[in-house]
């Protein structure tokens, strides 16, 4: 078992990964990767029980999902991380003849991606799927999914929701990145989603609350909701997280997004630095620096990527 | 020949899928059924009787539908999605693009009620474009079975095969005279050999080529008759054998032209083998309400439609 300082610390070397990744190649989706690090940091090295070796089929293990692909940089780093592949290979994100596909996909036979991702919506029904099996088969592992908040427009969400809770789909934890932004602005401006909370429990889910930027929250929320299993309802945690969180100049608007930060950036962070909070110190203009001033990252260099 | 082409029995395509699913439930302990509120017009009854842990009643939810098929395959499992093929394909063509194609999920989407032969529905169900959609995935197998027993025979092969599997089938009565031949998937059939022209059908409008043909022979025209029920992979050596023998051309299916089995063997033709050809085919238009064969002939459908065809593609050769 990993104590919070440990995993604050892969979380914020999963920040720099996001980084990294997002400014190589000039696109990508910085903005909730960052806001969903510690959730996956938590997922993947406290959380699940599962195989970095890596089986299609997901017999015997709990199984992650992610519904909204776009974060596929903040996936990949913790797929690296915890050994499904290869660090080095995250210097190949979104680059042609490359396995790390701007969104998800199994095509190129990625370690750890068991469905392509990426449009909207359709991440959870495959989710129930998989459960659906587990449950056939007397598998006890949990599948577990991770969804947008805006994502939650898409229709084809509650058509999952309903089947989930009219099938008692208890071995199932949804989880919902509730960051408030979407790429046109902030949720209450584009499409509000009214009640959340309630909007689910209506449906017939269990629905807890984490403060997804919280490590101990984190994890002890996590821990509740796999508490909550087996009990007759899928259970949904509502995950207020803030985009870009842990780069200051990012955290808390939607303008991260879909963009990735640049080396003409005059950025510097002000922020609290590394460590215990589990926050990433950034200045942009470092990558222009001697190596041996670069003290978290070399954003043009692939050599760091091992560097913890 | 051409006298062996016959029937004694009338029945629905999806009748025999039902016959096939019911078999798959007794020997295939992975097979499982899922329906988008449509169980007994798939068919399912008996499958549902004797299996009901292995099936899944979705509701009228036909995209979170095709996300649980994919899902089931992770675990396992061989799905069957089932569902009329207009909500099989057009509904939930990205679901099915993402999910399934480009994840190479081995879902089998099981659709039945395709083309004008829905009858009295009208042109919101009728899909005729079906065939076209799916072809277009990378990696799909579509398969468009021409009487009941090719169809339990198809659904059958589907379950064997690995891979995404678009199986379109219907709903009216029609003739069952396929019993003589095997079923292998990517496989046409010539069910009938001639000198003077190929005729190439799919689906329903295999019957209407075997009537064609016969009124043909009357009149001294030698048609050769091919099946193709596997729309892709095509079965390419089959239809240029054939072709080079009789120089001409005519194919039917109950489909839009655009996008449908004319148009593939159009590509290969023109690539491999140039000849005068015609297509009995939708000429791109909806459907309406009407009796099944009441819209054949309206459409051009029909067993004359077939033989003006072959007519015009003589009279090019």
């Amino acid at each position: 078992m990993a104590t919070i300082q440990e995993l604050e610390r892969i979380a914020s070397q999963i920040r720099r990964d996001v980084i990294r990744q997002t400014h190589f190649v000039a696109s990508g989706h910085p903005g909730a990767s960052l806001g969903c690090a510690d959730f996956f940091t938590a997922l993947y090295f406290e959380i699940m029980d599962h195989d970095p070796k890596f089986n299609m089929d997901a017999k015997n293990e709990d199984v992650f999902f992610l519904s909204n692909g776009h974060i596929s940089p903040v996936w990949y780093s913790t797929l690296a991380r915890s050994g499904y592949f290869p660090v080095e290979e995250l210097a190949t994100f979104r680059k042609i003849n490359a396995r790390l596909q701007g969104h998800p996909a199994t095509h190129e036979g990625l370690p750890g991606i068991r469905v392509a991702s990426g449009s909207l919506g359709q991440g959870m029904s495959v989710a129930i799927g998989v459960a659906l099996a587990k449950k056939m088969d007397g598998d006890k592992k949990l599948v577990f999914a991770l969804t947008g908040d805006g994502e939650l427009q898409e229709g084809q969400n509650w058509e999952a929701i309903m089947f989930a809770a009219h099938n008692k789909i208890d071995n199932l934890i949804v989880t919902v990145d509730y960051n408030g932004q979407q790429i046109d602005g902030s949720n209450e401006d584009v499409l509000s989603l009214g009640d959340l909370p309630a909007k689910w429990a209506a449906f017939g889910w269990y629905v807890i609350h984490m403060r997804g930027n919280d490590m101990g929250n984190v994890v002890a929320t996590l821990n509740e909701a796999k508490q909550r299993t087996r009990q007759g309802k899928p259970v949904v945690i509502i995950m207020q997280t803030d985009m870009g969180f842990g780069v200051d100049f990012m955290v808390g608007t939607h303008k991260w997004h879909g963009k990735a930060p640049d080396d003409s950036s005059n950025r510097t962070s002000t922020g609290a630095v590394g460590g215990n909070t589990g926050r990433l110190s950034l200045s942009l203009r470092w990558c222009h620096a001697p190596l041996s001033q670069c003290r978290y990252i070399n954003l043009s260099s692939t050599i760091f990527y091992n560097q913890f | 020949m051409l006298d062996k082409l016959t029937f004694t029995e009338k029945k629905a395509t999806r009748d025999g899928f039902g016959a096939g699913i019911y078999e798959l439930g007794k020997t295939n302990p992975n097979v499982i059924a899922l329906t988008a509120d449509l169980a007994a017009s798939l068919q399912l009854a008996n499958f549902i009787k004797d299996f009901p842990e292995r099936f899944i009643q979705v509701g009228i939810a036909e995209a979170n539908m095709i996300g649980i098929s994919a899902g089931l395959t992770i675990g396992g499992k061989i799905p069957f999605a089932t569902t009329f093929a207009n909500f099989a394909t057009g509904r939930v063509y990205d679901q099915i693009r993402q999910s399934v194609a480009y994840s190479h999920k081995n879902v089998k989407i099981c659709a039945s009620h395709a083309g004008l032969t829905l009858g009295e529905d009208g042109a919101t169900h009728q899909i005729l474009e079906d065939l076209g959609m799916m072809k277009m995935l990378p990696g799909f197998t579509v398969i468009n079975p021409c009487d009941a027993e090719q169809t339990r025979l198809a659904t059958l092969a589907i379950a064997e095969h690995y891979g995404p599997v678009y199986l379109r089938f219907g709903r009216p009565s029609w003739p069952v005279f396929t019993a003589p031949f095997q079923f292998q998937i990517g496989k046409g059939i010539l069910m009938n050999e001639g000198a003077d022209i190929s005729i190439i059908a799919t689906g329903h409008l295999m019957w209407h080529a075997v009537e064609a043909a016969k009124i043909l022979a009357t009149e001294g025209i030698n048609c050769e008759l091919i099946n193709i029920h596997t729309i892709k992979p095509l079965d390419e050596e089959l239809i240029l054998d054939s072709v080079s023998k009789t120089k001409c051309v005519v194919t039917a299916e109950e489909h839009q032209m655009l996008g449908g089995l004319g148009g593939s063997i159009a590509q290969l033709l023109a690539r491999k083998l140039p000849t005068p050809m015609e297509m009995v085919a939708v000429q791109d238009s909806f459907g309406e309400s009407g009796q099944p064969q009441e819209l054949l002939d309206k459409y051009g459908l029909g067993v004359k439609d077939v033989v003006a065809a072959v007519k015009r593609a003589l009279a090019r050769k």
